[in-house]
């Protein structure tokens, strides 16, 4: 199905030439245009996060180069917002890749049962965040959650899940993986079923063991989709926000306050604009940053996939 | 590939069953508790023996909940439909900018087509905070706050680059020959691609059509931080309920419900588009 020709454009003569230069931007211009509309709300954020600028104190606003920056940069609690940040990052992404991989190798022969539970496997995936961190509340509820019946059960009488700093952390966590190991899940369970048999009926033949051909066959081999997979879930654990907002706040104290929460209370609780801004920008700089290699990846195994159909 | 030995087999069937109640558990104990009173609820153990209950049902679809405290309205039928109306312009607008840009970004290489692409791509992953603190004083200045047009364009930013990609990727796959023959039989640019582009695109435009209605349905932020209370979708909506309603758990239980249904059918409906959705086309599925 692939084409090759697909550099050159679609050529009938020199029938209206103009006509024919024009039309991929008229084409493309809604979308261009779309873009246009981001770029100006991002220019200003800029422009806000170089600025003193609380809605409370109209009367100090002024242009001060990179002072919200160095405050931001001197205060323990940015520092804080980044070592949750990149926790809940390490955690997540972490459990997500094991628990995806392991669960994909048991699902990877085709049969009904597999397929049926793959499938199934996809439904917290295609819940909102935002609405699974409210099933896990009612579960979690001290009074009468299910969750926190078993853990009476099982020795924690009164575990408080997301409202103690100590299991916050833990409890949001678990509920990221519960919405986003699918989405490994799925991705590494295609990556496995793409790859060539050879390699492992050679195995087979010469009678490898399984370990050997787990870590010198299968793991080198699905590599490219893992980290795929892994930079994906990066930058989308990095800014979480409807998961942690609508479980705590950012809470208790301040033991789940990751950027995009921290940025949000920033602006609309202590509306202090140019602060919000700044905090943004530093985790503009770290998305861009991964979003890049991300992008280089993602192309990468696109050409693979279209050039095997 | 492996050896299937018994116990190789019952390990498999034991971990897989471990698995399975993770991540369905969950789904199904809060469409139980959507069913019970709050009685039934607050029950310790908790029970799966209740004679199951519409009242929760009925007190979100009819707007009014009694209770000892008194008489409470609820709003929540108001954000079903909102994120009905959300959802599916955005996505209707998405397919109507993002399928002629597809189609000029996989047939011409042109320079600012690349950049546009990867413009829309690369905010795709940016904080959306970022882009919709500002955007909020704009839409205070601009009279779009209390709007529905106003959140269909912001949600351009989920729905287009799925759509643009995805569908590009199709548009690429499709020979160049089939569509230089049926011009040469004299039919213009644009029946070419409506005529034969188009309907051979077909399953990659459902795809793409089927995943953004999804992530649209189930974005949280924008609606958040734009919208106002009779503008906002089940997923602000929902929040907000918890906090009005306090402990009708039953009804927050049911609200839930309604929430995920439409997103949860459809994800059965189309399965087999998820895979290459999800991946934005870098995996087969």
């Amino acid at each position: 199905m692939a084409t090759e020709a697909l550099g050159r454009p679609v050529m009938d003569g020199s029938r209206r030439p103009f006509m024919r230069r024009a039309l991929p931007y008229l084409l493309s211009l809604p979308a261009l245009l779309v873009c246009i509309g981001i770029l100006i709300p991002f220019g200003t954020a800029v422009y806000y996060s170089l600025q003193r600028y609380n809605l409370a104190f109209p009367m100090t606003r002024g242009f001060i180069w990179f002072e919200n920056y160095t405050l931001l940069f001197t205060d323990p609690g940015f520092w804080n917002t980044v070592r949750v940040s990149l926790l809940y990052t390490l955690y997540t992404v972490g459990f997500e890749l094991v628990l995806g991989l392991a669960i994909a190798m048991l699902l990877q022969r085709r049969s009904f049962f597999n397929n049926t539970m793959s499938i199934l496997l996809l439904l917290p995936l295609m819940i909102a965040p935002a609405i699974a961190a409210l099933m896990w509340k009612l579960m979690t509820n001290p009074g009468f959650g299910i969750l926190s019946y078993f853990a009476s059960l099982l020795g924690f009488p009164d575990f408080k899940w997301a409202s103690a700093s100590s299991s916050a952390l833990f409890t949001v966590v678990l509920i990221d993986i519960w919405v986003y190991t699918p989405f490994m899940m799925v991705l590494l369970l295609a990556g496995l079923r793409a790859l060539p048999r050879q390699p492992f009926e050679a195995a087979e033949l010469d009678g490898v063991p399984q370990s050997f051909v787990f870590f010198r066959i299968t793991l080198p081999m699905l590599t490219p989709y893992i980290i795929t997979a892994s930079l994906f879930r990066m930058l989308e654990s990095i800014q979480q926000f409807d998961i942690i907002y609508a479980m705590t706040q950012g809470g208790p104290g301040n033991s789940l306050m990751v950027f995009q929460v921290a940025a949000y209370l920033e602006r609309y609780q202590y509306t202090n604009v140019g602060r919000s801004a700044a905090i943004l920008m530093v985790l503009w700089a770290i998305t861009f940053l991964l979003s890049n290699i991300f992008i280089k990846q993602w192309l990468r195994l696109r050409e693979r996939a279209r050039g095997v159909a | 590939m492996q050896r299937q030995t018994v116990i190789g087999r019952g390990v498999r069937v034991v971990l897989l069953t471990l698995v399975g109640l993770f991540f369905l558990f969950p789904i199904f104990w809060v469409l139980l508790m959507s069913f019970q009173t709050n009685q039934d609820i607050l029950r310790i153990p908790p029970s799966l023996v209740f004679t199951p209950t519409l009242e929760n049902y009925g007190a979100l679809i009819s707007g009014r909940l009694e209770s000892t405290a008194g008489v409470l309205e609820i709003r929540f039928m108001n954000n079903l439909m909102n994120s009905v109306i959300l959802a599916v312009s955005s996505v209707a607008l998405s397919l109507l900018l993002g399928i002629p840009a597809a189609y000029a970004f996989a047939r011409f290489k042109f320079r600012l087509g690349e950049d546009i692409a990867f413009t829309l791509l690369s905010f795709r992953f940016a904080p959306p905070l970022l882009v919709l603190l500002p955007l909020a004083l704009y839409f205070q200045q601009m009279g779009l706050i209390d709007t529905y047009i106003g959140l269909i364009w912001v949600y351009q930013l989920i729905t287009l680059p799925l759509i643009l990609w995805i569908v590009r990727g199709y548009f690429e796959d499709i020979s160049e020959d089939i569509e230089h023959a049926y011009r040469l039989d004299g039919n213009g640019w644009f029946k070419t691609f409506t005529r034969i582009a188009i309907p051979l695109a077909k399953p990659g435009i459902a795809a793409a059509t089927l995943l953004s209605f999804i992530f649209a349905w189930n974005n949280f932020v924008f609606a958040l931080i734009l919208a106002s209370a009779d503008k906002q979708p089940v997923t602000v909506g929902a929040l907000a309920f918890v906090t009005a309603s306090g402990i009708q758990y039953g009804q927050i239980a049911a609200s839930i419900v309604l929430s995920v249904t439409p997103t949860l059918l459809l994800a059965l409906y189309a399965q087999r588009y998820l895979v290459e959705g999800l991946s934005l086309g870098a995996v087969k599925g």
